[in-house]
């Protein structure tokens, strides 16, 4: 049986890397979040379509020294905190994303 | 005998805040004076308008308690609605309507939302903020209700221009971020002077023992900044539109916390 989680950034959200941070502002609320260095790994890494796990191990148990399953334990408290507030959407199977429209403002 | 004259009554008047002329058109010739004497030293000619806005005066009992600002974008056209007020504005046209009571401060409310979509197209915000010109450099003084804005503003020594106790208007237009005044005040309750020159720094305002100025870096500058732009539509476009150009300013303008005594030795450090 396939566990794995798959996640995807939302398209209702601003983001911009800033040193090692990821700052990512939601459109519907406002709300400005700053992702840690290792926070921003797993943002970077949400494609939709690589597993949470997957993504757990390849990049932050090989860059960084934490236990797999400590390091899964976080991430999965972070991408539910994240999908909670809407700038990150959280499926248990893969993610297609879609884009938005341009328009003149 | 009583002598007879024609008074020619204009049906319009254009307010041009930041570059931005907007025609306003009213049946009513005492709202019209009223737009006029609110924003003296803002209303410019009749020929240049870039924006036409027809207002349309509603019963004063059709006024709801409703504080809350929303701003949508529908079919082409932003809406804006609150309870005492009701406006839409095609940007493709450059046209759009405003149903209101004739309280003028209504009005100043849906000013403030345009200027925002405007600004946004060219990177500048508006910004909960008071600003001010010396020696030819704008500096801001940015912070939530009570941080110090209009005192800031009240303390302001003569050689200081004030451009607004309450609302900065930053634009970026031609390589350079500057400040320009607004009649939008505060509890000065006085307009700013209409007058532009570029941004010095940007102060993060806080009350304390001293007088001391902090530079603020990074993801803490970003977020002292966006915490105190005016935010009205909640829109994807929008927000990633406001949220660059906030990371670009901190990239081009230093932020710093002036914390600061409630008294006139603070203008000392801002030269």
């Amino acid at each position: 049986m396939n566990n794995s989680r798959y996640v995807a950034r939302s398209t209702a959200i601003a983001a911009r890397a800033l040193g090692d941070e990821t700052m990512v502002m939601s459109a519907a609320s406002s709300t400005l979040f700053t992702l840690d260095e290792v926070a921003s790994v797993i943002w970077e890494a949400a494609d939709g379509v690589t597993p949470l796990d997957e993504i757990v191990a390849n990049k932050i148990c090989a860059q960084y020294d934490i236990a797999p399953e400590v390091a899964l334990k976080d991430a999965e408290a972070l991408v539910e905190n994240l999908a909670e507030h809407g700038i990150l959407l959280l499926s248990d199977q893969p993610l297609a994303r879609s884009s938005s429209s341009r328009r003149e403002s | 005998m009583p002598s007879v004259t024609a008074v020619a009554q204009s049906s319009s008047v254009v307010v041009e805040i930041g570059g931005l002329p907007i025609r306003l058109r009213c049946d009513n010739p005492a709202f019209l004076l009223q737009i006029e004497e609110r924003y003296a030293g803002y209303v410019g000619s009749s020929n240049d308008a870039a924006f036409d806005f027809e207002i349309e005066l509603a019963p004063s009992g059709s006024v709801s308690n409703d504080e809350d600002v929303r701003v949508t974008w529908d079919s082409g056209r932003w809406l804006m609605q609150r309870g005492d007020f009701r406006a839409e504005w095609n940007p493709s046209t450059a046209r759009g309507r405003i149903q209101q009571t004739s309280n003028p401060y209504s009005l100043d409310s849906v000013l403030r939302i345009v200027h925002t979509l405007l600004l946004a197209r060219e990177g500048g915000f508006l910004l909960h903020a008071s600003s001010a010109i010396r020696n030819g450099r704008a500096f801001l003084f940015s912070g939530v209700s009570g941080a110090g804005k209009t005192t800031m503003a009240r303390l302001a020594p003569p050689d200081a221009a004030l451009l607004t106790d309450e609302i900065s208007y930053v634009t970026w237009r031609d390589g350079r971020y500057s400040a320009v005044g607004t009649p939008f005040f505060g509890e000065l309750a006085r307009v700013g002077e209409n007058l532009q020159a570029p941004i010095e720094a940007l102060y993060l305002l806080a009350k304390g023992s001293e007088n001391k100025i902090e530079p603020i870096v990074g993801a803490d500058a970003v977020r002292g900044l966006l915490g105190n732009i005016l935010f009205f539509a909640r829109d994807p476009e929008f927000v990633k539109l406001v949220f660059d150009s906030a990371l670009y300013f901190v990239k081009h303008i230093p932020v710093r916390r002036l914390t600061f005594v409630p008294d006139t030795s603070v203008w000392e450090l801002i030269v």
